[in-house]
């Protein structure tokens, strides 16, 4: 019998009623007495001397009740960068400020430089379209290779080259170089990670509020983390103190880690409402989104794979370019870094591994974390190059895998991190029973009678989840601790509110959350809440990213569920008149152990808010407790995806027939939760690989500006996913044993679809060793025509 | 968006008196022209929308023909013209997707005359008639190039004659992201031969492919067409296909249509 209740029952999403109802509460649908409405006015050109901004006749149109510019921001910090990356000699990146408004310079399409405050949004619109400037138009620099070329156009004219940093990481270059200086075979691949653009359905909103009757702020925001936005822009930009300012996150309609960061509109909207002392309201259209929102990917990257002659690989060297965009954003320079070199040793026991990552500066909209983050670009390169080596060697792509996977845990990498626990094996057995490999030969033959080419693609993935141990992302630079912290407020009833720094915005929370406390209490999921989202109400929290609210927060929240049941159990010990030692927590009772002496949990908790009979002397009334929770190590979640495709070889399309995932998550709390998240990331890893395509022209415009150009994936294009989870390694650092599944369906889909394309094109007899994504019919055709 | 007075006249006589007022628009089911007004590329001051007159919408049938109101929705002609052109019906169904089909009409694509819209390619192979409040324009004169037409300033189709293939079938090929035509072909075969008309592919709008028809109406069969091929220059060529992409695969689609056609 499944469970049907706690920690393994596969409960239905309660805030999906509200979801589904049309009774959500998005940023959008928060409107407060007197509130004005904003709109920017962006840079139509992709670099460009701002010679002369007039508002004078915008000033003067109706319903305008303030135009600001780079100007009015003279006075107040830039956007930060939340990581300082140190470069393979030692210097910290360079971090070219990030005003605002634009001041001096535009430096990518969509570059904020002028905003209005009127009393509707059409009157703002209309006197931005009445602002009158000069902006003369400057070179723009878009390829990478051209921004790093001597001579090139400077994005910021204070920084000679371009360049972020120049970033090594890895094994000794003696050991790298040792191994491919003996290799049998040296396999090399160049390839692209395509630029993406998040697109979640609702678009950014930013409300900015301020009280003069206590000098307090308020920023309602689309943001996966209501105190890091609190933090960074109370201290770092805006220069107000933390007691002075809430920020609250309420629903937000998807994030995928574009909602993480500190945005110009949020500080905006938070600075303008204090100067003219109303609510101001600024929300995205979706060509904002487009040009605004940060971007995801973006690597241009060379890797080698040396093996020696039984085919063990013996070294991995890479070369990557990443755009940055035209500024950082808040945690630009981490990804390709600390989050991509740190996985490139993948599930394999290659001894030299050697990441060398330059982060480049061009004309276009910052490029930041995307579900993934540095984990599909590093599985990507990866699982591309070993299924490259495979063909090269003519050897089974799963063979080779298998015969180089690591098999001994703990495991560290010559990438510095140390694998806890996994089973590689164990999750490509499961995929290789879930994908009827003996029955391919026949379906390819069947999709040849009709004329078409069938692929099999395969590949495993390892990622990082649950950041991060402070101390250690400390040492690597970034300036935020990365603990979580929940509260768990038991009322006088025995009902439970849990206040968690993590924030939900699609991952469920509000369902998983109170199974683990329900489960721990022994009582039923319906007495107990979430609160979220609002900087207020809970604890500082560093909200959710990085597949980590459950392993981070959760754990916190399990710690102070166990405060909980310590205090609770001398509360009991005292009604029952025993040794706390002797009291025993099951299903929602104490008991003194070996009698039936007991006492219910909800007279326990009104003993704490209705103290007449209680050990005032040993105990404070009430029962409330909170935890911060550090972990001690990343969460290693991995897992095998297998992917098959139908190819046209008349029109190049490629159908996606079959996608397999076998995932090892260690514990999971609610496997249709879980099941849904990876549904979620393989449909973006399919857009990825087949569909979506942020695209620049050489000037610096924006060609995939809307949905005409930018192809998001559909229902239609994915086919029904074959998931699995049941293959487990729990966590051995955290106290639920779990890993965290948000981004993993992204980080392994995108090389198995390309893989299967491939195989799809060989089979056929065209020997087409690499295509980048998205696998395009155009990209697909013009590979098999040369 | 910026601001219009919005009209909802019940006949066409209104419809036109109100249409000579300055810089007004008609409105037809807005699915192209609301997304300009709210990218603000657009600003008539007021729209005439064609959505509630009757004379304008539904279907008729003739001898041999088929007539469709110029304010017929894409969902109204598949669902009505499912049994006496099924080609046509299919192409109807295929446009966007419901909310687009329930409110966009053949007079407003017809009208727009988008390169990579599906109706133009029905129109021009099946020899159709566009009528107006004016005149009666056949296919051949209608289309003159991308987004444009032989429309005058305030003229209204009113409806579209299609005279009724022995066999047609329409062939798209989607554009990744609009899921437009990133090549459509509409096959039609007429006793007095067969017309070929391709959507989405040339820099010129819709076109017809007369070497392709001058084969398939000496032979209707995929053989007729082996070694038959288009040019690669004239042809659009974008993100999500060279010209020379599209060139390819106006042959393959025809290909598939004649063999659709059966
Ligand atoms: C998401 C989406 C997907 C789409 N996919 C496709 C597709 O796959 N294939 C395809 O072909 N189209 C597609 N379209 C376009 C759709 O078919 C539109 O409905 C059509 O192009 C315009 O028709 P409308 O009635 O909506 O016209 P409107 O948008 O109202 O008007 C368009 C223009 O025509 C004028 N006009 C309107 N009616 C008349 C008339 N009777 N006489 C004269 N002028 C008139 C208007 O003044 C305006 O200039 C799609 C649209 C959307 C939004």
């Amino acid at each position: 019998m499944p469970k049907d209740h706690g920690i393994g029952a596969a409960q239905k999403r309660r805030e999906d009623v509200r979801f589904l109802t049309g009774a959500g509460q998005y940023t959008d649908d928060i409107n407060v007495y007197g509130q004005t409405y904003c709109a920017f006015l962006r840079s139509d050109v992709a670099h460009g001397r701002i010679v002369s901004i007039d508002t004078s006749d915008a000033e003067a149109m109706p319903g305008v009740v303030r135009i600001f510019t780079g100007k009015d921001f003279e006075g107040v910090g830039g956007l930060p960068c939340g990581w300082q990356v140190t470069d393979k000699h030692g210097e910290p990146m360079k971090e070219p400020g990030h005003p605002v408004l634009a001041q001096g310079k535009v430096r990518h399409v969509g570059d904020p430089f002028a905003a209005v405050v009127a009393e509707t949004l059409e009157e703002a619109r209309n006197a931005a379209e009445a602002i009158v400037y000069d902006i003369e138009e400057l070179p723009a620099v878009v390829d990478m290779k051209a921004a790093l070329a001597p001579g090139a156009t400077k994005v910021h004219d204070d920084l000679p080259d371009n360049l972020c940093y120049d970033w090594q990481f890895g094994s000794d270059q003696a050991d790298v170089d040792k191994a491919f200086a003996e290799a049998a075979h040296v396999t090399t691949l160049e390839l692209v990670n395509n630029r993406l653009v998040a697109n979640p359905m609702e678009p950014r909103v930013a409300l900015g509020e301020y009280s003069r009757a206590n000098d307090e702020s308020t920023l309602y925001t689309t943001s996966q983390n209501p105190h890091v936005i609190r933090l960074l822009m109370g201290a770092f930009v805006l220069g107000i103190p933390e007691h002075k300012l809430r920020v609250v996150a309420p629903d937000v309609g998807g994030g995928f880690g574009t909602k993480i960061f500190h945005y110009a509109e949020e500080a905006f909207v938070t600075f303008a409402s204090r100067q003219i002392n109303r609510p101001v309201k600024w929300t995205s259209t979706r060509s904002e989104a487009f040009m605004s929102d940060a971007h995801g990917r973006d690597h241009v990257t060379k890797i080698e794979l040396a093996l020696d002659a039984d085919n063990n690989f013996t070294g991995l060297r890479t070369d990557t370019l990443a755009n940055m965009g035209a500024y950082l954003s808040t945690f630009s320079s981490s990804i390709p870094t600390w989050l991509h070199g740190t996985l490139m040793a993948g599930n394999y026991k290659t001894p030299a591994v050697q990441v060398n990552v330059k982060a480049v500066f061009t004309n276009t909209v910052p490029v930041d974390a995307y579900r993934g983050a540095g984990r599909p670009e590093a599985t990507f390169q990866l699982e591309r190059l070993v299924d490259k080596a495979a063909r090269e060697l003519g050897v089974d792509p799963i063979t080779l895998r298998r015969q180089n996977f690591i098999t001994e845990f703990p495991y560290t990498t010559p990438v510095a991190v140390q694998y806890d626990t996994g089973n590689y094996i164990a999750t490509m057995d499961k995929l290789e029973e879930m994908i009827d490999r003996a029955g391919f030969a026949a379906r390819r033959a069947e999709s040849a009678k009709n004329g078409k080419l069938r692929g099999l693609g395969v590949n495993c993935y390892i990622e990082a989840c649950g950041i991060a141990p402070s101390n250690l992302v400390g040492q690597l630079g970034a300036r935020a601790g990365l603990y979580d912290a929940a509260t768990v407020r038991v009322n006088a009833t025995g009902t439970i509110s849990v206040m968690v720094g993590a924030h939900s915005h699609g991952q469920g929370h509000e369902t998983a959350f109170p199974q683990v406390v329900a489960e721990m209490l022994g009582i039923d999921e319906s007495m107990i809440d979430i609160v979220h989202g609002d900087s207020s109400k809970i604890p500082f929290g560093m909200g959710t990213y990085g597949s980590r609210s459950l392993a981070v927060c959760g754990s916190a929240m399990v710690r102070a569920t166990e405060k909980i049941i310590n205090k609770a159990k001398k509360i009991a010990s005292h009604l029952l008149e025993a040794s706390e030692a002797d009291i025993e927590l099951k299903d929602g009772q104490f008991t003194v152990a070996g009698t039936d002496k007991s006492v219910a949990w909800g007279d326990v908790t009104l003993a704490a808010y209705v103290p007449h009979n209680y050990p005032l002397e040993e105990i404070e009334p009430g029962l409330e407790e909170t935890a911060f929770y550090d972990p001690s190590n990343f969460t290693y979640p991995s897992g095998a995806y297998a992917c098959e495709v139908e190819l046209d070889p008349e029109t190049g399309k490629v159908e996606i027939l079959n996608f397999a995932a076998a995932d090892d998550f260690g514990n999971v709390v609610n496997p249709m939760i879980v099941e849904g998240q990876v549904h979620g990331g393989i449909a973006q890893g399919i857009g990825q690989a087949m569909l979506e395509s942020c695209v620049y022209d050489e000037n610096g415009q924006l060609l995939s500006a809307s949905y005409m150009d930018y192809a998001m994936p559909r229902a239609e294009d994915v086919p029904f996913f074959k998931v699995d989870h049941s293959c487990v390694t729990p966590c051995t650092h955290n106290p639920l044993g779990v890993k965290g599944c948000g981004e993993a369906g992204a980080i392994g889909s995108p090389p198995a679809v390309v893989n299967a394309v491939l195989d799809a094109l060989n089979s056929g007899g065209f020997d087409v060793a690499h295509i980048d994504m998205p696998v395009s019919p155009h990209r697909v055709w013009k590979a098999m025509h040369g | 968006m910026y601001s219009f007075e919005i009209e909802t006249p019940t006949s066409l006589a209104d419809a036109l008196s109100a249409l000579g007022q300055d810089e007004a628009q008609a409105l037809g089911g807005g699915q192209t022209l609301i997304p300009s007004l709210k990218a603000r590329l657009a600003s008539p001051a007021v729209l005439v929308s064609l959505a509630k007159i009757d004379e304008i919408k539904g279907i008729t049938a003739g001898d041999g023909t088929v007539t469709i109101g110029g304010g017929t929705t894409h969902a109204a002609v598949a669902a009505g013209v499912a049994g006496s052109y099924p080609a046509l019906a299919a192409l109807a169904g295929n446009i966007g997707d419901p909310a687009v089909r329930n409110r966009g009409t053949i007079g407003g694509s017809l009208a727009n005359n988008d390169p990579a819209a599906c109706y133009p390619a029905a129109v021009l192979a099946s020899g159709a008639t566009i009528v107006t409040n004016t005149r009666e324009i056949a296919a051949d004169d209608y289309f003159q190039g991308m987004f444009t037409t032989a429309l005058e300033e305030g003229e209204i189709v009113t409806a579209v004659t299609f005279p009724i293939p022995e066999k047609a079938a329409y062939l798209k090929f989607e554009q990744p992201a609009s899921r437009f035509a990133l090549v459509g072909v509409f096959v039609a075969k007429y006793p007095d031969g067969v017309r070929v008309a391709v959507t989405g592919a040339s820099e010129s709008g819709v076109f017809r492919w007369t070497e392709a028809e001058a084969a398939l109406s000496a032979d209707f069969s995929v053989a007729a067409l082996d070694g038959l091929s288009l040019p690669a220059e004239g042809m659009m060529g974008d993100l999500h296909g060279s010209g020379a992409y599209r060139a390819h695969l106006v042959a393959v689609m025809t290909k598939r249509a004649v063999t659709a056609a059966g």
